[in-house]
């Protein structure tokens, strides 16, 4: 029967740095592979619609005739299926997520 | 002359995780029954097999559980994998294995911060949670998502580890051993916990068997059954035994869970050393005709999902056991005759699950 | 995984009978799964003893019959009887704890009972 198991720890955090991260001021780094936001270069894209079809929640709307690509980042889950099965490869996934917003408004391109 | 009264518990209470409701029957101070009901969260999710394409519903899989997800995504991949009789390359096998195996280590992490949160202890809540913080790194660092992996595919996994990294994983499971030893030595000699887990919600060998409880709470009493002797993903290579204890209370439950802790970074070590090259998917072609019933071992015990096919995209019906809903009668037999302050402890001893249990 | 998963096809009368086998051969009950088809409801009873695993399949015509429950052999199948009497509309007899609809809270009663698609034919 030991006596206070728990001092160690408690010794050793009394003198070593808070874990904790002040965020706003400080923020974490993201990770290389991170999934987040999803970019595209809107001069490469065909508007074939292959990303419109794969796309698991369908967040992605693909305006042929009118040229226009549309994205709703609330929808979005970061999966990267477009990312995978673009022909052109001009999307691609960045390491940040979407910042949050006040309004749902979709991104068009 | 004692009186009954019935006390309602949930679905909001602060030590709950997530919501259920049980009328607790009491004469003064002694729980004499205990009713449960469900249904807050229930999202149909069995019913959306009919409006998304089998590959699609990987996705809506993972999402069922945000602590066990990525063995939702697995076991769902894995029946239609028995199917469509899709042979899974070995590295992916393995690479399933190492990520099961994280997903273990930081759903029991989360489970033991939350006990002692449960009896009051929350310094040692805290710093559970804190080790928690760095298994989450590195799974972060391979899949690119803290809690849902998005990494579980038919055929194989989306994304590979490379072998510098398998090591540095390896390196720092090792320091954070030493850490993890520290703080669950608090859990197994400390008096004041030791008071409150020792003698509570015992469960005889026998009464746990016939009431078809799964996981921790059946090896604490004595039973040694553990879905990953079954051999799927890289299992049948490793050499491991499940974790029995014998005395049934809470403290054992406790016990299996930490011993098992240590178990998986083992599991990880063999996986890591024994890992061969090679490609990381199969092809999938054709339509899924047939049905299976595939069992894996999640963190709270043996879930089993039934997929039945048709020939179609759709499948024609999906139905997911979970380990806490089989766990449920155990938990309503525990709870007769112990004291309305152990009933927090005992609701979370068999780790409730709920929006795994109503999907 | 490669065990062997065996489906045994019987009638909604023998259920009772062939439970009470498995509970004196050691078996545990594993899960009660119910799947809607065109022409009815089929309902499979599954049990496991040390991964040896078997099923009990039986098949039910029409919403108005009544299915034996198994509850006094097994008691944790109440959860599972309730459940689908909740979602799916089927009706138990004698289930030891009969919570008679208000298991799972829902806001629309019987949320997987779809209309059939064919009329079921006339016994």
């Amino acid at each position: 029967m030991s006596f206070f198991p728990m001092a160690k720890t408690v010794l050793k955090s009394m003198f070593k740095k808070p874990v904790t991260r002040r965020y706003p001021f400080v923020v974490r780094p993201y990770f290389k592979n991170t999934r987040g936001k999803i970019k595209v270069d809107i001069n490469l894209c065909s508007f074939c619609g292959i990303c419109q079809k794969k796309c698991p929640t369908a967040a992605i709307k693909v305006g042929r005739n009118e040229k226009k690509w549309r994205i709703d980042r609330l929808r979005c889950i970061a999966c990267g299926y477009c990312v995978d099965s673009c022909p052109k490869k001009c999307l691609s996934m960045e390491n940040e997520y979407s910042k949050p917003v006040i309004d749902r408004t979709k991104d068009i391109y | 002359m004692s009186k009954r009264t019935i006390i309602p518990f949930g679905p909001q209470h602060p030590v709950l995780p997530e919501p259920i409701h049980l009328d607790l029957v009491l004469e003064d101070e002694k729980v004499v029954e205990a009713i449960p009901k469900i249904g807050f969260i229930h999202r149909g999710l069995e019913r959306l097999v009919e409006k998304k394409d089998f590959l699609d519903f990987v996705y809506v899989a993972e999402r069922i559980c945000g602590i066990c997800s990525f063995i939702h995504g697995l076991t769902y991949c894995v029946a239609l994998e028995q199917i469509m009789k899709i042979e899974v390359p070995p590295r992916s096998q393995y690479l399933r294995t190492i990520w099961s195996e994280l997903s273990r280590i930081h759903s029991h992490l989360m489970w033991l911060g939350l006990i002692a949160d449960a009896f009051g202890f929350e310094s040692l809540f805290m710093h559970c949670w804190r080790l928690r913080e760095n298994i989450l790194d590195i799974i972060e660092e391979t899949t690119g998502g803290r809690v849902i992996f998005g990494s579980a595919k038919i055929g194989g996994v989306r994304k590979d580890i490379a072998e510098d990294k398998l090591a540095e994983i390896v390196a720092k499971l090792g320091i954070y051993e030493r850490e993890i030893r520290e703080i669950t030595n608090v859990f197994i000699k400390d008096s004041s916990v030791k008071h409150r887990l020792v003698g509570v919600g015992v469960l005889t060998k026998d009464e746990v068997y016939k009431l078809g409880a799964v996981g921790p709470t059946l090896r604490a009493s004595g039973v040694a059954m553990d879905m990953r002797k079954l051999g799927y993903a890289a299992y049948n290579k490793i050499n491991f035994e499940p974790i029995v204890e014998t005395s049934g209370d809470s403290y054992s439950r406790c016990q299996v869970r930490i011993r098992e802790l240590f178990q998986s970074i083992d599991i990880i070590r063999q996986c890591v050393s024994k890992i061969e090259e090679g490609p990381i998917e199969a092809a999938v072609t054709g339509l899924p005709n047939g049905e299976f019933f595939a069992r894996t071992e999640q963190p709270r015990g043996e879930v089993i999902y039934y997929a039945k096919a048709d020939g179609t995209r759709f499948l024609k019906r999906l139905r997911v056991r979970t380990p806490t809903f089989a766990n449920l009668p155990a938990l309503i037999k525990m709870l007769k005759g112990c004291e309305l302050a152990d009933v927090p402890v005992l609701v979370l001893t068999i780790d409730p699950c709920i929006s795994c249990t109503e999907r | 995984m490669i065990e062997e998963q065996k489906i045994i096809k019987i009638l909604v009368g023998d259920l009772p009978k062939k439970s009470e086998e498995f509970y004196c051969g050691g078996f545990r009950l594993a899960q009660i799964c119910c799947a809607q088809l065109d022409e009815g409801w089929e309902l499979s009873y599954s049990f496991d003893n040390n991964f040896e695993f078997v099923s009990l399949r039986f098949f039910v015509n029409s919403i108005e019959s009544v299915i034996p429950s198994i509850s006094h052999i097994y008691w944790s199948s109440f959860i599972y009887e309730n459940e689908i009497a909740d979602l799916f509309g089927l009706k138990f007899k004698d289930i030891a704890i009969d919570y008679k609809g208000s298991f799972y809270r829902t806001q629309v009663k019987q949320p997987f009972s779809r209309p059939k698609q064919k009329k079921p034919e006339a016994k």
